[in-house]
C-alpha cells in the first residue's frame, strides 16, 4: 500500500488564538492584595463583675467628631500617640519589691502611669461622627506601638522580629520542623506584651 | 556545477515563528493561574484608609462587606453610608441574613474560622462601622479584619 503522509496541521493560528486568550486574562487580573489590621470582637456576655482597672492603668484615648485626639485628658497630635503608647505600655511602674515588677520594661518607672503590660489598658473611645479614616490611622498607630515593643522583646529574647517572623509564619515560608518551636516563641513574646484594646461603644453625635 | 552551489539571491529567510505560540502559552497560563475574576461588583465609594501594621487576608475564609457612600451611577440611593454584601445594599437590621447566606457558601471545615473582612471608604463615619461590628458580635463572627491600603496616612 502506498504511504501516505498525512497533511501537517497549519498551527500558523495557534498563536493568534493563544493571543486572544492571554488578553483576556490580562485584563481581567486583579493581582491580590488585600491586607489589613485584624481584630477579634470581644463576645456578648454579661459580666457579673466587670473587672477593675486602676486610673492610672488605663490609656484613653478619645477622638472626637472632629477628627481631633484627646489622650489621657490632653489634645494631641496623632503623630505623637505611637511613642506615647509605647511609653505607657512599656513604663512599668510596680516597684521592684512587688510581684507585678516588670523586669524587661525600659520606660519611665513612673508610679502614676502603667504597671506592666499585661495591666495596660488602652481604651479608645470614637464618635460616631469620627471618619473611618481617623479611626484606622488611630488603630494602626497604637497597633505600631505594640508591635515595636514586641519586635524589641523578640530582638532581646532570640534575636529575630516578632512581625517578621510572624508573617513569614503566615506565608508558610517556615519548615514544618522548626514551626512549633516558633510558634511557642510567638506566643512567649505575645504574653509579654498582649494587645489589651479596648473600644468603648461609640457616643451618639454631639454629646 | 557543484553540489554546493549557491542558491540565488541574498534573501533573508523568514523568522521561524513557530515557538511563537509556546511563549505566548507560557504568558497565558501565568495570568490563568493568578487571574482572580471578580465577584462582586462595588455600588459604594471605596478608597480605603491606608495602615502599615497589616496582616494578609486568608480569602478563602473572609466574607466581604463594602460600606460607603453610594458611589458614581447609583446616586440615587443618596448621600447617606450605605452597606453593600455581595450584590446589594443591605439594610443594618439584615446584615445577619446575608453574613449567614454567605458564610453557608464556604468550605464546611472553614465555616468556624470565618472572617470577615470591611472594606470601608475613609470618607464614612465610625458609627455605622460600629453597627456592623455591633451585629457581628451578636452572631458570633468575631474575627474580622479592617482592609487598608498600603502606606501611612501621616506621610
Amino acid at each position: 500500500m502506498a504511504r501516505r503522509s498525512s497533511p501537517e496541521v497549519n498551527a500558523g493560528s495557534m498563536a493568534d488564538i493563544a493571543f486572544l486568550l492571554l488578553i483576556f486574562f490580562l485584563v481581567t487580573t486583579t493581582i491580590e492584595k488585600d491586607k489589613g489590621i485584624a481584630r477579634q470582637l470581644p463576645p456578648i456576655e454579661d459580666v457579673e463583675d466587670p473587672p477593675i482597672i486602676k486610673q492610672k492603668n488605663l490609656f484613653v484615648v478619645n477622638v472626637n467628631r472632629n477628627d481631633q485626639l484627646l489622650v489621657e485628658e490632653e489634645l494631641m497630635d496623632v503623630k505623637n500617640l505611637r511613642q506615647a503608647a509605647i511609653d505607657f505600655i512599656d513604663n512599668g511602674g510596680a516597684p521592684s519589691s512587688s510581684p507585678e515588677h516588670c523586669n524587661y520594661c525600659k520606660g519611665a518607672h513612673s508610679p502614676d502611669s502603667s504597671d506592666n503590660p499585661d495591666k495596660a489598658v488602652i481604651s479608645v473611645q470614637n464618635d460616631r461622627l469620627t471618619s473611618y479614616k481617623m479611626y484606622i490611622t488611630v488603630q494602626n498607630e497604637l497597633v505600631a506601638a505594640y508591635n515595636f515593643l514586641r519586635n524589641r522583646e523578640s530582638q532581646r529574647l532570640y534575636g529575630w522580629d516578632f512581625t517578621e517572623m510572624k508573617k513569614s509564619l503566615d506565608a508558610g515560608d517556615i519548615p514544618s520542623s522548626k514551626e512549633d518551636d516558633i510558634k511557642e516563641k510567638l506566643e512567649t513574646v505575645q504574653k509579654l506584651i498582649p494587645l489589651k484594646l479596648s473600644e468603648a461603644e461609640p457616643k451618639k453625635a454631639g454629646s | 556545477m557543484s553540489k554546493f552551489k549557491k542558491k540565488k539571491g541574498g534573501e533573508i529567510p523568514a523568522v521561524n515563528t513557530a515557538s511563537l505560540p509556546d511563549i505566548v502559552f507560557m504568558l497565558l497560563f501565568f495570568f490563568m493561574v493568578v487571574t482572580v475574576l471578580r465577584d462582586d461588583s462595588i455600588f459604594v465609594q471605596n478608597k480605603l484608609p491606608k495602615a502599615d501594621q497589616v496582616e494578609k487576608l486568608k480569602k478563602d475564609r473572609s466574607i466581604f462587606i463594602y460600606a460607603g457612600k453610594p458611589g458614581p451611577g447609583y446616586k440615587q440611593y443618596g448621600e447617606e453610608g450605605k452597606i453593600q454584601i455581595g450584590d446589594k445594599f443591605t439594610e443594618i437590621k439584615n446584615i445577619r441574613f446575608a453574613l449567614e447566606a454567605l458564610r453557608g457558601k464556604l468550605l464546611p471545615a472553614l465555616q468556624d474560622k470565618v472572617m470577615v473582612a470591611l472594606k470601608v471608604d475613609g470618607e464614612t463615619n465610625t458609627g455605622l462601622v460600629s453597627d456592623i461590628k455591633q451585629e457581628l458580635r451578636e452572631i458570633n463572627m468575631l474575627k474580622l479584619i479592617y482592609i487598608t491600603a498600603g502606606g501611612n496616612e501621616l506621610e
